[in-house]
C-alpha cells in the first residue's frame, strides 16, 4: 500500500512511518505497561500498609518466622539476573551474538534458581503450616502469642506469589527471547523486544527490592 | 454506479476468517459494536422485567429472588459488558486511527487480542446467567460476596478477565494518540473525542488493576479463606469498599468521558462553528480523570469512615463540578449564534446537554455528606446514575452512532424515524427516572422487589415511561441496522454533516481497508468553521 517502501527493512509494520517510529512506540508502550504493573502490586501494598497498622506488634514477631537468609539469597540472584539481562543487551547491540544468547541463558538460569529457593521456603511454610487464612494451623512457641498471625502470612503468600508468577512469565519470555537471538532473528538493527523484555525482567526484579524488606527486614 | 462497488474495509477481503482474525481496527471495532449492542439489549431486557414487576406492590412476576439476581446482572452487564468496552471499543476503535492519520493503532495484534480477552471473560459472564445467577449487587461487597452461595466466582473471574482487555486497549490507544499522529496533527489540532480517548485510556491503565488485583483477593477470599476481607480472621470487610471504588470511582469516568468527547464532536458539526473553548475542554477531561481518582470514599459516607475523611471527600467531589461545568457551558457557548440543525446526532446531543446536567447536578446533592446520609441507598441514587450513565453516556453513544453511520458502514437511514426515535428516548428517559428522584427524596429504599402502597402512584408512572423508552431505543437502534438491509448508500466521498475532522475530509464513506488511499495532509484545524469552508455533501 501507499508509503510502503519496497527496501524497508523486513521488521517494519506497514503501518509505521519508520523503524523509529515503531521503535519509540513499542518502548512508549512498555512505560505504560509498567505503570499498570506497579498499579496491580500497589493495591497489594496498600493492604499490607493498612494491616501492619492494625497489627504492628503481630506483624514484627511473624516475620521472624521467615527465613532471611533465603531472602537475601534471592535478593542476590535476582539483582545478578538484572545485570545479566542488560549484559545480553549491550552484547546484541554490540552484534554480539554468542554473547548475547549466553547471557540471556545466564538470566534465565539465575530466575531459574530464584523459583527453586522460593520452593523451599513455601514447601517449608506448607509443612509446619504458616500458612494464609483459615489453614493457618502453626502453633509453635514463637508464635502461640501472635494475633491473627494468618493475616500476615495471607499478605506474604499473595504478594510473593504474585511476583513468583512475574517471575515464571518472565521466564518464559527469556527461553523465547533465547531461541529467536540463537535463529539471528534479533541483531542490532533490531532488538526491540529483548529491550521490552529487560525492562519487564528490570521492574520484576524492582518489586522484589520491595518485597524483600518489607517481609524479611522489619523490626 | 461504478464508485460505489469501490474497494472498501467492509467488502475486501472477504470469507468469514478474514472477520474472525482481522487485524483492521474498523472491523474490530464493528465487532465490539455487535456484542455490546447485543449485551445492551440483554441488560435492558432484564431491566424492563425489573420494572415491570415494581409497577405495583408485591411480588407480581419475579420473587425477591430472582429480582436480588436481576439488578446484579442488569448492572454487571450493562456496565462491564456494554458501557466501559463499547465505546472506546467500538467508536474509539474505528475512529482513533482515522481521526489521528494512521493506518491502523499501534499494536492491531494486540487490539484483536483485546476483543477475544473481553468475549471470553464475557463467557464466564453468561455462565453465570446460565448457571442460575449472582445476587451480590455488581459491587460484590464483603462480608456477603465471600459468604453467598450464588455464582459469586465466574462472575468475578469475568470482570477480572474483561479488565485485562480493556487495560490493553487503553496502551494501545495512548501509544496511538502519541506516536502516531500525522506530521504537523499536534496536540492543539486533535479532535476533542481523540482528548476524551486519551483520558479515558489513562484512566483505564492506572485503575483497572486495581480492580483486577481486587477481584483476586475476593476470589482467594472464598477460596481460601484469606481472612483479608474478614472481620471473623482480623479482616476488615470496608478494606474491600475501599478497594473497589478507588476503581469504580474512576470507572464512572471511563464510561462518561467518552460521551463527552462524543458530544465536543457533535455540536460544532451540527451547529457548523468553531468550538468554544477548545484548550478548556481538553484540560477539562484530563482534570476529570485526575480528580476522579481522589473522590471514592464518596461512595462510602454511611460505611463506617472518620468524620475528617468524610468532609475531604465530600470536599474534593465538589471539585469534580468544576471541569464538568466548564465542558457544558462550552458546549452550550459554541452553538450560539451558529447555524443549529436539528439532526438527528445533533437531537442526540441536545438531550445529553439537559440529562446530564441533571445528572452531574444531583451528583453535587449526594457529594454533600448531610444529604447524602439521607438519600443513601435510595431511588435518588438510582436515578442519579441512570441521568448520568444512561442519559448521558448511552444517549451520545446513540448520537455518535447516528453521527459516524454514514461514515462508517456507507449507508444513510432514515432520518425522520431517528429523530422521532431520539425524541422518544427523551421523554421516555426522563418519564422513566425523574419520578425516582422523588421516590428516593421520599425514602424508597433501592434493591427491593416490592414497596408500601404510598409508592404506587409514582412507581407505576416509572414503570409505564420505561416502556416508551423501550421501544424508542429498540427503534433507533433498528432504524440504523434498517438501512443496512435496505441497502441506502451514500455516495462514497460524501460528508453529510459536513465535517472538518480527518475521517470525513480524507477518507472515502466507507472508508478504505488501509484507511487513506494516500498520505494525508492536514489542510486546517478540526473545528476552524470560521476560516474554511466545507460543505455539507451527501447524495443516494
Amino acid at each position: 500500500m501507499s508509503g510502503h517502501d519496497p527496501n524497508s527493512p523486513r521488521h517494519l509494520k506497514h503501518y509505521f512511518h519508520d523503524v523509529n517510529q515503531q521503535y519509540e512506540t513499542s518502548k512508549f508502550a512498555m512505560w505504560a505497561f509498567i505503570l499498570t504493573e506497579v498499579l496491580t502490586f500497589a493495591g497489594l501494598f496498600v493492604a499490607y500498609i493498612v494491616y501492619r497498622s492494625w497489627y504492628p506488634d503481630m506483624f514484627i514477631d511473624a516475620h521472624k518466622l521467615l527465613d532471611v537468609n533465603k531472602g537475601l539469597m534471592n535478593t542476590i540472584v535476582l539483582i545478578t539476573s538484572s545485570l545479566t539481562m542488560a549484559l545480553a543487551i549491550w552484547a546484541i547491540q554490540k552484534n554480539n551474538r554468542k554473547l548475547s544468547v549466553l547471557m540471556l541463558v545466564a538470566t534465565f538460569l539465575f530466575a531459574f534458581v530464584f523459583l527453586g529457593i522460593k520452593y523451599l521456603e513455601y514447601s517449608h511454610k506448607f509443612e509446619v503450616g504458616q500458612l494464609p487464612g483459615e489453614f493457618y494451623s502453626y502453633m509453635g512457641p514463637d508464635a502461640v502469642h501472635l494475633n491473627n498471625p494468618h493475616i500476615f502470612f495471607s499478605i506474604y503468600f499473595i504478594m510473593t506469589g504474585l511476583h513468583g508468577l512475574h517471575v515464571a512469565i518472565g521466564m518464559g519470555l527469556i527461553a523465547w527471547l533465547i531461541y529467536s537471538t540463537y535463529k539471528g532473528n534479533l541483531t542490532s538493527e533490531y532488538y526491540t523486544p529483548m529491550e521490552m523484555i529487560g525492562i519487564f525482567w528490570h521492574l520484576v526484579d524492582l518489586i522484589w527490592i520491595y518485597l524483600f524488606p518489607l517481609f524479611y527486614l522489619i523490626g | 454506479m461504478s464508485e460505489n462497488t469501490k474497494q472498501n474495509y467492509l467488502n475486501h477481503p472477504k470469507g468469514i476468517m478474514s472477520w474472525l482474525m482481522t487485524l483492521d481496527h474498523k472491523r474490530i471495532g464493528l465487532m465490539y459494536l455487535f456484542s455490546g449492542i447485543l449485551f445492551f439489549f440483554l441488560g435492558g431486557l432484564i431491566a424492563l422485567v425489573m420494572r415491570f414487576e415494581l409497577a405495583a406492590p408485591g411480588n407480581d412476576i419475579i420473587s425477591n429472588d430472582v429480582y436480588n439476581n436481576a439488578y446484579t446482572l442488569h448492572g454487571a452487564i450493562m456496565i462491564f459488558l456494554f458501557i466501559i468496552p463499547a465505546i472506546p471499543g467500538a467508536l474509539g476503535n474505528i475512529l482513533l486511527p482515522l481521526m489521528v492519520g494512521a493506518k491502523d493503532v499501534a499494536f492491531p495484534r494486540l487490539n484483536l487480542a483485546s476483543f477475544y480477552i473481553y468475549s471470553f471473560g464475557a463467557l464466564f459472564a453468561m455462565y453465570t446467567i446460565i448457571n442460575g445467577g449472582v445476587d451480590t449487587g455488581w459491587t460484590f461487597y464483603t462480608p456477603y460476596s465471600t459468604q453467598s452461595t450464588s455464582n459469586v466466582v465466574p462472575m468475578t473471574l469475568g470482570i477480572f478477565i474483561i479488565g485485562f482487555s480493556s487495560i490493553l486497549t487503553g496502551l494501545n490507544f495512548i501509544a496511538t494518540i502519541h506516536k502516531m499522529r500525522i506530521p504537523g496533527l499536534t496536540w492543539y489540532k486533535l479532535p476533542l473525542f481523540v482528548w476524551a480517548l486519551y483520558g479515558t485510556s489513562l484512566v483505564q491503565i492506572t485503575a483497572t488493576p486495581v480492580l483486577a488485583i481486587t477481584m483476586v483477593l475476593l476470589m482467594l477470599e472464598r477460596f481460601l479463606g484469606i481472612g483479608i476481607f474478614d472481620p471473623a480472621l482480623g479482616g476488615d470487610p470496608v478494606l474491600y469498599q475501599h478497594f473497589f471504588w478507588f476503581y469504580s470511582h474512576p470507572a464512572v469516568y471511563i464510561m462518561i468521558l467518552p460521551a463527552f468527547g462524543i458530544i465536543s464532536e457533535i455540536i460544532p458539526v451540527h451547529s457548523r462553528k468553531k468550538i468554544w473553548g477548545y484548550k478548556f475542554i481538553a484540560y477539562s477531561t484530563l482534570s476529570i480523570a485526575f480528580i476522579g481518582f481522589l473522590v471514592w470514599g464518596h461512595h462510602m459516607f454511611t460505611s463506617g469512615q472518620s468524620v475528617f475523611s468524610q468532609i475531604v471527600f465530600s470536599f474534593i467531589t465538589y471539585f469534580v463540578g468544576i471541569p464538568t461545568g466548564v465542558k457544558i457551558f462550552s458546549w452550550i457557548l459554541t452553538m450560539y449564534k451558529g447555524q443549529v440543525s436539528f439532526t438527528p446526532p445533533m437531537m442526540y446531543a441536545l438531550s445529553f446537554l439537559f440529562l446530564f446536567t441533571i445528572g452531574g447536578l444531583t451528583g453535587i446533592f449526594l457529594g454533600a455528606v448531610a444529604l447524602d446520609i439521607h438519600l443513601h441507598d435510595t431511588y435518588f441514587v438510582v436515578a442519579h446514575f441512570h441521568y448520568v450513565m444512561q442519559g448521558g453516556t448511552i444517549v451520545a453513544f446513540l448520537g455518535g452512532l447516528h453521527h459516524w453511520w454514514p461514515k462508517s458502514f456507507g449507508v444513510m437511514y432514515n432520518q425522520t424515524v431517528a429523530n422521532i426515535a431520539a425524541l422518544g428516548v427523551f421523554i421516555g428517559f426522563n418519564g422513566t427516572f425523574f419520578p425516582q428522584f422523588l421516590l428516593g427524596l421520599r425514602g424508597m429504599p433501592r434493591r427491593y422487589a416490592t414497596y408500601d402502597e404510598q409508592f404506587v402512584e409514582l412507581h407505576s408512572y416509572s414503570t409505564f415511561w420505561s416502556g416508551i423508552l423501550g421501544i424508542s431505543i429498540f427503534i433507533a437502534v433498528m432504524n440504523l441496522f434498517w438501512s443496512f438491509i435496505k441497502k441506502n448508500k451514500v455516495d462514497p466521498g460524501s460528508n453529510p454533516w459536513g465535517g472538518m475532522t480527518l475521517e470525513w475530509t480524507h477518507t472515502s464513506s466507507p472508508p478504505h481497508p488501509h484507511n487513506f488511499e494516500e498520505d494525508p495532509v492536514l489542510q486546517h484545524g478540526p473545528y476552524d468553521y470560521d476560516k474554511v469552508i466545507v460543505e455539507k455533501t451527501y447524495k443516494k
